[in-house]
């Protein structure tokens, strides 16, 4: 029952990390209405792996910027390419078969609030079988078990036939984090993944999404509202403000300079 | 300069409009009752014949030869409630998601929402009436009556449960790369199956109420019977069909009732 289009490559061009995926963004723009652009310009590329932060002050298009990458939101100008594929020139069809290949962990999570943790996990193979095999759970033995795999990962394994609306904030973004692996991504794009949780469990979620996807050599690109996050975690921080990229660089050298040119003002940054 | 007070800083304007449609509204229910002829006379004579009537029903008729009549009608009344609630819900399913606004485009939503509303133009009555001329007279017609009315009901109650997602849920499952039938399954669906059984049972329950009544016009069931009793004035019969009934209802919110919890 599994179709393959032949535009996709071979799922064994990225196994294992041998070839490293790489993300390349070309004069994207977004306006939701005309003459009022969300996003102007954004020249970017992300190449191997590790983990690029992109701060900036609420408002501002980071949230844009990552749907436009998977096409939750229709880019109003420009390109995206993924390895090579530009995905903003793809028809219905191809889009989902690009978008198994990008992970996403939201915000508020957004789990399936009366599915099992194993169900939601295993939504992240929902690109590679058909829906009939959904409807009846009949994933293959080797989905399964991996699905076992990452939730044993992300320190879950004991929760798996519960229903994801039991838990608390961390164990159902630790769930995100093994639904978005399970597609077995290219790319990982995480948007505010901490911005709900209290500062311990924060850090405990960002080291988990570091670890496993660093163990797997999987890029992530995070929208983070944290800069001392972004710092400890980032190889890569960009700033944006006003819709357009104003820093690039390492998180050594963001200066506070750089952070009163993101967000404006200089008086919080005491 | 300080005015005492700041007239356009009402906290509680007077809303003039809804005032004179409330009074207006007064106004109308004292001359419609006016019209109905109410009398203390009327009264007391309608209290008689209530008395009467109550009367002639006690004991309630309990001949073998009744009791067969209205065993036969009650079993083709619940054949008829449970088949025409199965059908309708089943129809129900893609109807209630054609209409649903934030999952379709508008000319499909709208299109469904006509469906909708044309099954919910006419009453049950009316509706067996067209098919008993359609089909004939029997348990075929009262059927597919309820049927149609239960399309109307539970559709547009389906489609306000969808309307009413997380759609957040929805797009994380999308950004897997999930198909739209998929999306369904794996999206919607766990959203809103306890809402679906929940307007399921309620919708069988009512069906079970109408299903005594399409009768009267012909459509099968327990109301042929009710109807023909009232008219042979054999009012201790009537008694023992509405013991029934009343007995079937209150089952049937115990068994649905536990039914909606079950599938919280």
């Amino acid at each position: 029952m599994l179709a393959q289009p032949q535009t996709v490559p071979p799922p064994g061009a990225t196994a294992g990390g041998t070839v490293e995926a790489s993300l390349v963004i070309r004069k994207l723009g977004k306006e939701y209405v005309r003459g009022k652009p969300i996003l102007r310009d954004i020249n970017l590329t992300i190449t191997g792996r590790g983990v690029t932060a992109i701060i900036g002050p609420s408002g501002t298009g980071k949230s844009t910027l990552l749907r436009c990458i998977n096409r939750l939101v229709a880019p109003s100008a420009g390109q995206i390419l993924l390895s090579g594929t530009d995905l903003t020139a793809l028809s219905r069809r191809q889009l989902r078969f690009a978008r198994r290949r990008i992970g996403m962990v939201h915000q508020e999570y957004n789990l399936v609030e009366r599915l099992s943790v194993i169900e939601n996990v295993l939504t992240g193979r929902l690109g590679y079988v058909s829906a009939w095999t959904a409807f009846m759970r009949r994933f293959s033995a080797e989905d399964v078990a991996k699905a076992f795999q990452l939730l044993d990962a992300v320190g879950l394994g004991d929760f798996a036939t519960r229903r994801a609306d039991q838990l608390s904030g961390g164990q159902r973004q630790r769930v995100g984090i093994a639904r978005a692996l399970m597609q077995d991504p290219d790319l990982i794009l995480a948007d505010e993944p901490t911005s709900s949780l209290d500062p311990k469990t924060s850090v405990e979620i960002m080291e988990i999404l570091e670890r496993l996807t660093g163990d797997r050599g999987i890029p992530v690109v995070i929208n983070i509202h944290n800069v001392e996050l972004a710092r400890r975690f980032a190889s890569r921080v960009i700033g944006m403000a006003g819709g357009a990229i104003v820093f690039d660089g390492t998180p050594a050298e963001l200066t506070d300079h750089h952070l009163a040119a993101i967000y404006g003002g200089e008086s919080w940054l005491e | 300069m300080t005015r005492p007070v700041d007239i356009s800083r009402q906290a509680f304007p007077a809303a003039w409009v809804k005032r004179a449609a409330w009074i207006a509204f007064g106004l109308y229910t004292i001359y419609a009752l006016s019209t109905l002829d109410i009398t203390a006379e009327r009264f007391l004579r309608g209290i008689e014949q209530g008395s009467r009537l109550l009367g002639r029903m006690w004991p309630p008729n309990l001949a073998a030869d009744k009791l067969d009549l209205l065993k036969t009608g009650m079993l083709e009344s619940i054949q008829i409630a449970i088949l025409s609630t199965f059908l309708g819900v089943l129809l129900s399913i893609p109807l209630g998601l054609v209409a649903a606004r934030n999952l379709m485009p508008a000319w499909a939503s709208w299109c469904g929402r006509s469906v909708i509303a044309f099954c919910r133009s006419f009453h049950h009555l009316i509706v067996a009436i067209l098919f008993v001329k359609a089909v004939g007279f029997g348990a075929l017609a009262g059927c597919l009556a309820l049927v149609i009315g239960s399309m109307g009901f539970v559709s547009k109650l389906f489609a306000e449960a969808i309307e009413e997602l997380n759609l957040k849920q929805v797009e994380a499952v999308r950004a897997s790369g999930a198909s739209f039938a998929q999306v369904l399954v794996f999206g919607v669906m766990p959203q809103v199956l306890p809402r679906f059984i929940g307007f399921s049972a309620y919708q069988l329950d009512s069906n079970l109420r109408n299903s005594t009544m399409v009768g009267i016009v012909g459509g099968g069931g327990i109301g042929a019977t009710l109807f023909t009793a009232y008219q042979r004035f054999d009012y201790d019969f009537v008694l023992t069909i509405l013991l029934v009934i009343i007995a079937l209802v209150i089952a049937s919110e115990l068994v649905t009732g536990r039914m909606r919890r079950l599938f919280q």
